[in-house]
């Protein structure tokens, strides 16, 4: 009888393996072969274009042509002239995101977790602004924030402004509209992490001796932390490139990355500065991405 | 600064507990005293409010009305993670997140313990999963799971320990094994447990007290073999074990017993073991409590008894289970042990079914109510939900 004992005593089993591998054929592959091919021609292509454009001859011009010389000191030099709209563009969206998790994580919390019934509602109204254009909704912004504007006064009006103090055209109106603008990155898929958490947890961690606050450290937030790097870096990718918010929110005093890149491209056609730039901005987000999801996923594991 | 669980805790009572959702009534004024360090078995049919108490005195549902005391102090409003109360939740609600040594040490370590190694691998190795601390709930097989819920509760050591079926993914042996376990922790450290199971012989075995309850309400409560013996209603009669229930009317107490008539045959049974009186009764035997014999003659002196046909017999290994078609149709139970004292009756002969009045018992019964012989349906004995 004891041979039968099939109960948990004695040694466990070695886990299950993570994964089997085996050959399934080619179909996987045939399967990725149209978005590899499009991703090769779309992004691929353009982007070996623009890796050599930053190297060209910065001397050269568009109505002369431009001569590759791999001119590798365009890098420093860039990086000379426009350090601090680098800093800038991660500064306003770090603090953006700052103020984006302030707003979006409760946000997400009670969409998900307290709505009941007016879940799906809310949920639009989340995403509904993203049906008019990115333009409309940061020039309604500016309408907002503007001198005459009915918010200007009422704060003019209770000394929280001076009387000649603005909102636009400032770092506030930047962020603010930086913040806007992303914060559906963010919520949405903290939305999803949060909607599957089991509130039954909570109820086991506060019967466990945790208090709200504790339960929160210890269940709701590592159980949301896939939804929250999704989310992170939904918001801080494109804020941090983005360029319309410091154009129509802010002066050249605001102007982050994008505002260079785009006046490189576009105004000055210089095109080996732009495409440098490019470049750089590209490496800095993978920096910072890569470093930051080897910190959340570690932490994640404690 | 929290209340040391080895300190007395004295009594836990609730007082005229309701508990509605919306217009549902889910508790229903429910009022019980259960004793310091006592072992509590609450049994009822699937949805009948078990649940719903254990949260309340765990402080996860507000009750509606009535106070929940522990000793001389009320605790109706007090939040959950200050109370010295444990649970071993239904659905068992492990942290996915965290492996299994970490969730029996979550409420360790929330009381801001730091040493718990030692404690954890010993309750590890009490619910036999020694070794199984690195790996996560989702590795895990469903009773082993429930094993993790029941050490992460009982590290804490609380003042009363609510366990919501705990045991009901377990196979049989490993069962027993907890519920000794179980039984040997409570009475060493002297926790109140309120234990909630659809497992009779577990109820049975385990528990000082059983209560049997019925739509939010408490049908009976008493020692486990007081209720079995003497059911108070005849919900408890076919809840707890299975009893035979012919509908009669009594006709009042005569010399220490009550006269019944039902269906055409008189019947006596002790006062001691009548509930009624008078008007419409129950009267009640169990089945084991029945012996079959092949004629009336064969019937002892003192005895009673009712005559049919025997219209099934399925053999179980301890004992046979047959069942008597009654002159006016109904179907008795009957459990003849498999002593080899008796010979096997027959299906389709004439059978006699003799009780000891002494076994008998009658209880008050709805005018339309008629004869009552399976247990009640809706829940199968020993079942989970
Ligand atoms: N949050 C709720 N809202 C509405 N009704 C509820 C809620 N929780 C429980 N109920 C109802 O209250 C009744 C009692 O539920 P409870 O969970 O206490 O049953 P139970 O006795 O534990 O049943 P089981 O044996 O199946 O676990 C059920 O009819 C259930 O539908
Ligand atoms: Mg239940």
């Amino acid at each position: 009888m004891t041979l039968l004992a099939p109960t948990g005593s004695g040694r466990p089993p070695p886990a299950p393996p993570a994964a089997r591998s085996g050959r399934r054929g080619l179909l996987p592959y045939l399967l990725l072969l149209p978005g590899a091919a499009w991703l090769f021609v779309f992004f691929g292509v353009p982007l070996a274009q623009l890796a050599a454009a930053s190297l060209y001859d910065p001397s050269g011009s568009l109505a002369t042509g431009y001569a590759m010389t791999w001119a590798f000191s365009n890098y420093p030099d860039v990086v000379q002239a426009y350090w601090p709209q680098f800093l800038r563009s991660f500064g306003y969206a770090g603090l953006a995101l700052v103020l984006a998790l302030l707003l979006g994580y409760p946000l997400a919390y009670a969409i998900a977790q307290k709505a009941g019934r007016w879940k799906n509602l809310l949920l639009v109204c989340v995403v509904a602004p993203m049906f008019t254009s990115f333009l409309v909704r940061t020039l309604a912004w500016k309408t907002i924030l503007s001198d005459n504007g009915a918010l200007v006064g009422l704060l003019r009006d209770v000394h929280l402004l001076a009387p000649d103090g603005r909102l636009l055209a400032t770092p506030f109106a930047v962020v603010l509209g930086l913040t806007y603008n992303f914060l559906p990155f963010l919520v949405l898929p903290l939305y999803a992490s949060l909607e599957r958490l089991d509130p039954r947890l909570l109820e086991a961690a506060t019967d466990l001796y945790a208090s709200g606050a504790q339960a929160f450290r210890r269940v709701t937030l590592p159980l949301s932390m896939p939804g929250l790097v999704a989310g992170t870096l939904l918001f801080f990718i494109p804020a941090s490139g983005d360029y319309i918010n410091a154009e129509l929110l802010g002066t050249p005093n605001e102007y982050m990355i994008g505002n260079v890149i785009d006046s490189a491209f576009l105004v000055r056609l210089d095109y080996p500065q732009g495409a440098a730039l490019s470049f750089l901005l590209m490496a800095a987000i993978l920096a910072v991405v890569f470093g930051y999801l080897r910190r959340a996923g570690t932490e994640e594991v404690l | 600064m929290r209340m040391a669980p080895e300190t007395p805790a004295g009594d836990l009572r609730l007082a005229n507990l309701t508990k509605r959702f919306g217009v549902f009534t889910a508790v229903d004024d429910l009022s019980l005293t259960i004793g310091q360090g006592s072992f509590f078995a609450l049994l009822g049919a699937s949805g009948c409010g078990k649940t719903t108490t254990l949260r309340t005195i765990a402080g996860l549902e507000e009750p509606t009305s009535g106070q929940v005391l522990l000793g001389d102090r009320e605790i109706t409003r007090l939040r959950p993670y200050k109370r010295p109360v444990n649970t071993v939740f239904q659905s068992y609600a492990l942290f996915p997140h965290l492996n299994i040594f970490e969730n029996v040490a979550f409420g360790l370590r929330r009381r801001g313990i730091r040493s718990v190694d030692d404690e954890v691998t010993r309750m590890l190795s009490l619910v036999q999963l020694d070794g199984y601390g690195n790996r996560r709930p989702a590795q895990l097989s469903g009773g082993q799971q429930q094993r993790v819920a029941l050490a992460r509760a009982l590290i804490n050591r609380p003042q009363v320990l609510l366990l919501d079926e705990p045991l009901g993914a377990l196979d049989l042996k490993l069962r027993r094994q907890m519920q000794i376990e179980l039984k040997r922790i409570q009475t060493e450290v002297g926790i109140t447990f309120v234990h909630v199971t659809h497992d009779q012989e577990e109820a049975m075995t385990m528990a000082d007290t059983v209560a049997v309850m019925n739509a939010g309400r408490i049908e009976q409560l008493g020692a486990p073999a007081d209720i079995y013996e003497l059911p108070a209603t005849a919900f408890v009669a076919n809840f707890l074990g299975q009893s035979n229930l012919l509908a009669g009317e009594a006709t009042g107490a005569s010399g220490g017993d009550v006269a019944v008539t039902a269906h055409g045959a008189r019947f006596a049974v002790p006062a001691s073991r009548s509930r009624a009186e008078h008007g419409p009764v129950h009267l009640g035997v169990r089945p084991e409590k029945l012996i079959l014999v092949g004629s009336a003659d064969q019937v002892p002196a003192g005895h009673q008894h009712v005559t049919g046909v025997v219209t099934d017999a399925s053999y179980v290994g301890v004992s046979t289970q047959y069942l008597l078609r009654t002159g006016w149709g109904t179907e008795l139970s009957v459990f003849a042990a498999n002593s080899g004292t008796s010979a096997r009756v027959a299906v389709g002969s004439e059978a006699v079914a003799y009780w000891d009045p002494q076994h008998a018992f009658l209880l008050p019964r709805d005018a339309a109510d008629t004869d009552r012989t399976s247990p009640v349906l809706d829940e199968p004995v020993g079942a989970s939900s």
